[in-house]
């Protein structure tokens, strides 16, 4: 597939979760966009590596190899970074009784 | 049109068309699942790219095991009966407009840039397979690996002081 | 010998070594103590510069350069010394009126307490270590240092009893009156080292350099030097802090405010002669501003009672014939006449001490009279000194004085009709000053009379050795006319001044001696019938009443210090006012505050863009990424 398709469609993914977060006021549900818009990079990490593959197969058969490992390692940070996250947000709903983030300004005051 | 096409083109409608569903939906339970089916459409890709590890990866990580944890959070708190309040319209349409916007810039920054020649390899290609990756982790990158599990403990080590019942929030 | 030369720097050293002794232990030494490290450094000053001088009358010159003081690009500036016949007979002056000087202010300035006393001696050493380099410097540079070095040590002598307001004012007064000179010599030095790059004497009066400047140029930076020398040698119109320098103790004013420091502009424009004469303009503006200034300051000086004031405007007369001297091109004459000046002034000025002294610090002449038989020896001093001054041959004032009036008569004869006028004049308040003190009967009071002493041996040594100096110092400079070759200043001097010379051999005319003898013997006689006017006039009935008519506007000084009061001190204060009120507060200070207040305005309006709410956060973050795609967008090859 040409690499462009995969552009696009990762951008409109991308798009989609960047929306979500700035029209959305429910906490999980930007966390999940921001999960969104990590496995749309993801994708497109994978798209590229391939594409790199493609082009230097001759030269190196393991060619592209490290854009993978790198969507791996993204998982990995983006698996941490859920735990820690949504053990905020319980910590929030206790105090607050509510995962609307228009109530986190208290750094404000 | 080819199978892969076919293929690549509904996945691509899957994905964005869940993805949508994500952020309309209104039931929070309703966005987890169909956050899910955006997963598992780019968990296809994936395969489809002949990146088989990272599909199963992400389908295991992603698909299972963080929107269960997601999907078990909301129930925990009964989110989903919760009225989410509605947003000011006017910062609704300033952030469509801006993603709309950032989604326009980007193609056409893109537009000129030489591509219409670069394909990704479909099908075929063992780098994505777990034998080559695998030799990889364990070799060039196994002092991130080592590193990463340091994360998860700290990780873990954060989300249990935090979820931990404290003095103040007794009170 | 030549080891005499290669000590120069030692010169100058002796009265810094003796300033920093005296500064910092000046709590700690006695009288004596400091009495004999101040004086005894100037002596040895002096020894050292009479070995020089005598090296020097044999013709030798020498450069001593120390170190390298500024150095940028072409500009190159060393601390060096020059000796030449110039500097060696400044040297003599200054070091040898300095010690006598010196030893008179010990006996002096007894009643001062230990610290005062001692802060007094660091003074003048620092003075005489000022002056010394004023006139060792081989450039404009270093001359300026010892200028501006001079300017303070007068500032500090003048504000020497810093206790009463007036005094501190007429110190500063002083000062910021040189200040406006030293403008205008700073702006030469600088317009010099802008065209020729150097500002080293011998470089600079080069003919190489020479060439290299405009008729405008040397005019530019000749008029320049003359206003820096108007403002040290008071000058009109900068003229007016010398009279009110006179509020420092009486043997500074002998030895700053007439012998030496006064005399550092006549040396300066003695030293750049060769630029002087190539700009016949500032000649003539030197040669009028001297005339004027001498007319002026002795109508003044005929009506003053305040004996140290006569004299004060007496040497501010005497200094405009040392510039109308120097304006008509007799170099010789100016130095000549500083020389002689420095004596008779100094002796003239310790003598006025000394009665000041006697008479416990009363200095209105209406209260003295008839010192005569109270202070015989301060009395015949003083009578050589008035006699000197109102130059009767054979003292020194005849000769000096006289080469200048006929300098002046070669050149214009105005010039000298005007001079003898002066002369007359000045014969006439000096003897005015005599009568009024020494003849007649005393006016004081019982108790004074009673007080009256003649003063200590320490004041009557420098007293003597000036009378004797002021007496005999005409013969170094003996007009051809009276004996063929006699002019031994002349002969020593020639070098310093042969270039200037070469220049005007052309048009130079030499008088015929008839006409001389002429100039000499009306000169001679005006004052001779102004003397004894004066002496027959004051000695019998002084006036004692206040002075009316046009009397009154010469003893309020034609009321100059009214009228800068009026035209420029008060249109200051004013401006100052009215910049105070309208540009400090309302645009300065409104640009301050403004600006502050602009912050703080926008830092309160800017507050509102953080809400706290992350979701504006995340919208600004994206709106920011457009815009950067935008830029790289626009801004792509």
């Amino acid at each position: 597939m040409p690499i462009e398709q995969y552009i696009f469609l990762s951008l409109a993914l991308f798009t989609i979760g960047i929306v979500g977060v700035l029209t959305r006021r429910n906490a999980i549900i930007i966390f999940m966009c921001i999960e969104l818009m990590l496995n749309a990079v993801n994708l497109l990490l994978v798209a590229f590596s391939k594409m790199h593959h493609l082009k230097l197969m001759e030269v190196n058969p393991n060619a592209g190899t490290e854009g993978q490992l790198f969507v791996f390692f993204i998982m990995v940070v983006a698996a941490a970074e859920v735990s820690v996250g949504l053990a905020i947000i319980v910590l929030l709903y206790r105090n607050t009784r509510s995962v609307d983030v228009n109530f986190l300004n208290r750094l404000k005051h | 049109m080819s199978v892969t096409e076919i293929l690549f083109y509904s996945l691509s409608a899957m994905a964005i068309g869940s993805a949508l569903l994500v952020i309309l939906s209104k039931n929070p339970v309703h966005s987890v699942l169909w956050l899910i089916v955006t997963f598992v459409a780019i968990s296809g890709h994936y395969i489809l790219l002949n990146a088989q590890f990272l599909g199963i990866v992400n389908m295991i990580v992603y698909a299972g095991a963080i929107m269960v944890l997601f999907l078990f959070v909301i129930m925990l708190m009964n989110l989903s009966t919760h009225k989410e309040a509605k947003k000011n319209k006017w910062l609704q349409m300033a952030g469509v407009l801006s993603g709309g916007l950032l989604l326009l810039v980007i193609v056409a920054s893109l537009k000129g840039a030489e591509q219409a020649t670069l394909v990704a390899q479909t099908n075929e290609g063992s780098i994505g397979l777990l034998e080559n990756l695998g030799k990889t982790l364990f070799t060039d990158y196994v002092i991130p690996f080592e590193i990463a599990s340091v994360l998860f403990l700290s990780a873990m080590v954060g989300a249990v002081v935090l979820g931990k019942k404290t003095e103040t929030t007794k009170s | 010998m030549k080891s005499a030369l290669q000590l120069v720097w030692f010169i100058p050293l002796l009265p810094l070594v003796g300033f920093l002794i005296n500064g910092l232990l000046r709590n700690k030494l006695s009288k004596t103590a400091a009495g004999i490290i101040g004086s005894g450094v100037i002596l040895g000053s002096f020894i050292l510069s009479l070995l020089l001088f005598l090296q020097v009358k044999e013709g030798a010159t020498f450069v001593s350069e120390l170190f390298t003081f500024i150095k940028v690009n072409e500009l190159s500036i060393p601390f060096a010394f020059q000796v030449d016949q110039l500097s060696a007979l400044f040297l003599l002056i200054i070091t040898g009126v300095g010690f006598l000087i010196h030893v008179y202010s010990t006996a002096y300035m007894h009643e001062e307490s230990n610290s005062h006393f001692a802060r007094y001696f660091a003074y003048l050493n620092l003075f005489v270590f000022s002056m010394l380099l004023l006139v060792l410097g081989n450039n404009f540079v270093i001359m300026f240092i010892g200028w501006e070095g001079v300017g303070l040590c007068s500032y500090l002598l003048i504000g020497y009893w810093f206790k009463n307001i007036d005094y501190t004012n007429a110190a500063k007064k002083a000062f910021i009156m040189n200040r406006i000179g030293d403008l205008g010599f700073l702006l030469a030095i600088f317009w010099l080292i802008a065209k020729v790059d150097t500002v080293t004497f011998a470089t600079v009066f080069s003919a190489e350099t020479l060439q290299v400047l405009t008729p405008t140029d040397i005019t530019g930076i000749t008029l320049l030097l003359f206003v820096g020398a108007m403002g040290k040698s008071a000058q009109l119109p900068l003229y007016t802090w010398l009279p009110d320098a006179m509020a420092g103790p009486t043997p500074v004013s002998a030895l700053i405010h007439a012998a030496t420091m006064v005399t550092a502009g006549i040396y300066m424009i003695a030293r750049s002669n060769v630029l002087y004469t190539m700009a016949p303009f500032t000649q003539g503006v030197v040669a009028v501003v001297g005339l004027v200034t001498a007319l002026f300051a002795a109508t003044i000086a005929l009506k003053q009672n305040d004996i140290k004031k006569v004299l004060a405007y007496s040497t501010v007369s005497q200094l405009g014939y040392m510039f109308l001297g120097l304006g008509v091109g007799a170099y010789t004459g100016a130095v000549f006449h500083v020389m002689t000046h420095a004596f008779f002034k100094a002796l003239l000025f310790l003598g006025a001490g000394s009665v000041i002294h006697a008479m416990h610090h009363e200095q209105d002449i209406r209260k003295m009279g008839g010192l005569k038989k109270h202070l015989p020896h301060t009395h015949w001093t003083f009578f050589v000194g008035c006699i000197a001054i109102a130059g009767i041959p054979p003292l020194s004032g005849f000769f000096s004085k006289d080469e200048i009036l006929a300098a002046a008569w070669s050149a214009n004869k105005i010039y000298w009709i005007l001079g003898v006028i002066g002369a007359a004049m000045t014969a006439f308040y000096m003897f005015r000053l005599y009568a009024t003190t020494f003849l007649g009967k005393f006016r004081g009071t019982q108790e004074q009379e009673h007080h009256l002493h003649e003063s200590p041996k320490a004041m009557v040594f420098p007293l003597i050795v000036l009378a004797v100096l002021s007496a005999g110092a005409g013969f170094l400079g003996v007009p051809a006319v009276l004996m063929e070759n006699a002019h031994w200043l002349d002969q020593y001097l020639a070098p310093v001044f042969a270039a200037s010379k070469e220049l005007t051999a052309g048009h130079a005319h030499h008088l015929s001696h008839s006409t001389e003898y002429m100039l000499m013997g009306v000169s001679v006689g005006i004052a001779a019938i102004a003397i004894f006017y004066a002496v027959n006039k004051f000695s019998k009935n002084p006036d004692l009443e206040e002075p009316a008519g046009f009397g009154k506007v010469l003893a309020n000084k034609w009321y100059v210090d009214e009228i800068y009061n009026a035209i420029i001190v008060r249109p200051l204060f004013a401006l100052s006012n009215l910049l105070e009120k309208f540009v400090e507060n309302k645009f300065i200070n409104g640009i301050v505050n403004g600006s502050g207040r602009l912050v703080q305005y926008t830092a309160r309006q800017l507050r509102y863009l953080q809400s706290g709410q992350v979701t504006n956060y995340v919208l600004l973050m994206v709106l920011g990424m457009i815009a950067l795609f935008v830029v790289m967008y626009f801004t792509k090859k």
